[in-house]
């Protein structure tokens, strides 16, 4: 068989987009945005940034000074397209170690050691077709908005339903992009439900996503979407298992849990 | 409580490839699922991951300075795909 | 503080829960906890009984393999000396000191420990935490507490200690932690 080129990848996949391991880096905070009261963006510019699937997350770990570690994964909020640097879009949690680290000490130009981009399954490209449902709860929707922004930047002509369930306006993060897409992108629609306090003369949702809400949504759609649900551990399994009982098959609904991890 | 997403980063470190896609089989009560599905503890002394549907341990992972300890009694399988999408 | 934090510790004001799995909430009515010698029947006591047992204040600083430790914590309970007494073992004998224990708990959870570093006040079953009855994420209806060794080794959720001739390692000490834990000579991990 001498001469044969050997086809295929042998052993394992590599890692998607570049032969470059798994390896921690150090990267400099250029920007820190507030979107809420309690959550901020932070713009992160990489050493060795490769383009991240829209979804995905990284691992960012914090050494202090007496060695003592922390580590937390945040999903990537921008696009792949934005090349060499990714948004991180925190929630502070008011016992979180790292959380609170990032909100209250990080300025622009300090440095963070961070891995990734990591994660096979709460993805969502262009190529994997549509419609798409995707449900949000809280800052659940940062790997959700990843996919918008992907998605716009790709022009996709996929048909979205985004429905956010926040506590209340102040809380919403990204309402003015959101907003923005959602008048300019008419296969895009933005689904909001308050649960505890509502905009003046709001007329829409004010309750805990249930199947009825779900069932409204869906019925905008006229094709079984490809679904993502993501928030606290009890919403994204209260909102997969109504999904499932609308017919959805459970191959086409990803979840992904966010919560402190401690 | 979270899901095997939140693992992936020390699963990719351990086996070399994404992870979250590989599906377990639990030993105790036969379901098979994504890893990225399964419910993980991931800061206790080690990482754990329990089946989504009957809370068995199915892997457990404990990474020391010089070494990482893997227990995957709990699974009796696990298929992980050659090919990444 | 010094001398009271052991190497590679710092101190912490909270209280973290670290946790292998769901928090188990068995109700009281069905609770029960259990001494299991190697011969001979168990002896088991129900929430009421156990509640009559002679109760004191333990007030101890733990300490985390994961490097925080957490001072003057103030805890009721029982301690072992009296659950092993009232199960016909005596905890002075140097025989019964010689076996070693395998505490296991709801949930799957458990943890060895030599008898000899149960007796002698070294540890206690604990219901009350800083003068409340204690919280299920950190172990209720009841925990075991064995302040000198890592605080892995004080198992959340407990419901008996079985008494076995050969030391059989736990749910983390067969994965890599050491089998006794001491945080002083920083005994974290196997080999250390």
């Amino acid at each position: 068989m001498a001469g044969a080129a050997v086809s295929g990848r042998l052993g394992g996949a590599p890692r998607q987009g570049a032969a470059c391991p798994l390896v921690w880096q150090l990267a400099t905070v250029t920007a820190i945005r507030p979107e809420t009261p309690t959550v901020k963006t932070f713009t992160l510019t990489l050493p060795d940034w490769m383009p991240h699937r829209a979804g995905q997350h990284y691992d960012v770990r914090l050494t202090a000074p007496d060695g003592y570690q922390a580590q937390r994964s945040y999903s990537v909020a921008s696009e792949p397209e934005r090349t060499g640097e990714i948004d991180l879009t925190v929630e502070r949690l008011e016992d979180g170690e790292v959380s609170t680290y990032l909100h209250d000490v990080l300025v622009p130009g300090d440095l963070v050691e961070l891995r990734g981009p990591v994660g096979g399954y709460f993805v969502w490209e262009p190529g994997m077709g549509g419609p798409l449902l995707l449900v949000a709860g809280g800052s659940g929707v940062v790997p959700l908005m990843a996919m918008l922004r992907h998605r716009a930047a790709r022009g996709a002509r996929v048909p979205v339903r985004l429905l956010y369930s926040v506590r209340s306006p102040e809380q919403t993060i990204y309402a003015e992009e959101l907003g923005h897409l959602d008048k300019t992108d008419p296969l895009l629609d933005v689904v909001y439900t308050y649960t505890r306090s509502q905009p003046k003369g709001w007329g829409g949702y004010a309750r805990r996503i249930d199947r009825r809400m779900l069932d409204e949504v869906l019925a905008t759609l006229d094709q079984m979407p490809l679904a993502y649900v993501c928030g606290p551990t009890l919403m994204v399994e209260r909102t997969a298992e109504e999904l499932v009982a609308t017919g959805i098959p459970a191959d086409r609904i990803r979840t992904e849990r966010f919560g402190p991890t401690g | 409580m979270l899901d095997g997403n939140a693992a992936a980063g020390l699963l990719e470190e351990l086996f070399g490839r994404d992870m979250t896609m590989s599906l377990s089989h639990c030993a105790h009560c036969g379901n098979q699922g994504a890893l990225a599905t399964s419910h993980a503890y991931v800061q206790a002394p080690g990482f754990i991951l329990r089946c989504a549907i009957c809370e068995a341990v199915m892997l457990r992972i404990v990474s020391t300075p010089d070494a990482y300890f893997v227990d995957a009694r709990g699974m009796t399988n696990l298929r992980i795909p050659r090919y990444t999408a | 503080m010094e001398g009271r934090v052991p190497p590679g510790q710092y101190v912490t004001l909270g209280f973290p829960v670290l946790s292998a799995g769901p928090t188990p909430h068995t109700p009281l009515d069905e609770w029960s906890f259990s001494i299991d010698p190697q011969e001979g029947e168990s002896t088991q006591w129900s929430w009421p009984s156990f509640q009559e047992l002679p109760t004191q204040e333990f007030v101890v600083d733990i300490h985390c393999v994961t490097k925080w430790s957490k001072l003057d914590t103030r805890w009721e309970g029982v301690m072992i000396d009296t659950l092993l007494e009232r199960a016909g073992l005596d905890p002075s004998d140097p025989s019964v000191q010689g076996q070693f224990g395998v505490a296991y708990c709801d949930g799957g959870y458990t943890t060895n420990i030599p008898v000899n570093d149960l007796v002698g006040g070294k540890a206690f079953v604990a219901y009350r935490f800083d003068g409340a009855p204690l919280a299920p994420e950190h172990g209720g209806p009841a925990r075991l507490v064995v302040p000198h060794l890592y605080f892995w080794k004080s198992a959340k959720w407990i419901r008996g200690l079985r008494l076995t001739p050969v030391d059989m390692p736990g749910f983390w000490e067969s994965l890599g932690y050491h089998n006794y834990g001491d945080p002083w000579r920083e005994q974290r991990y196997q080999g250390d």
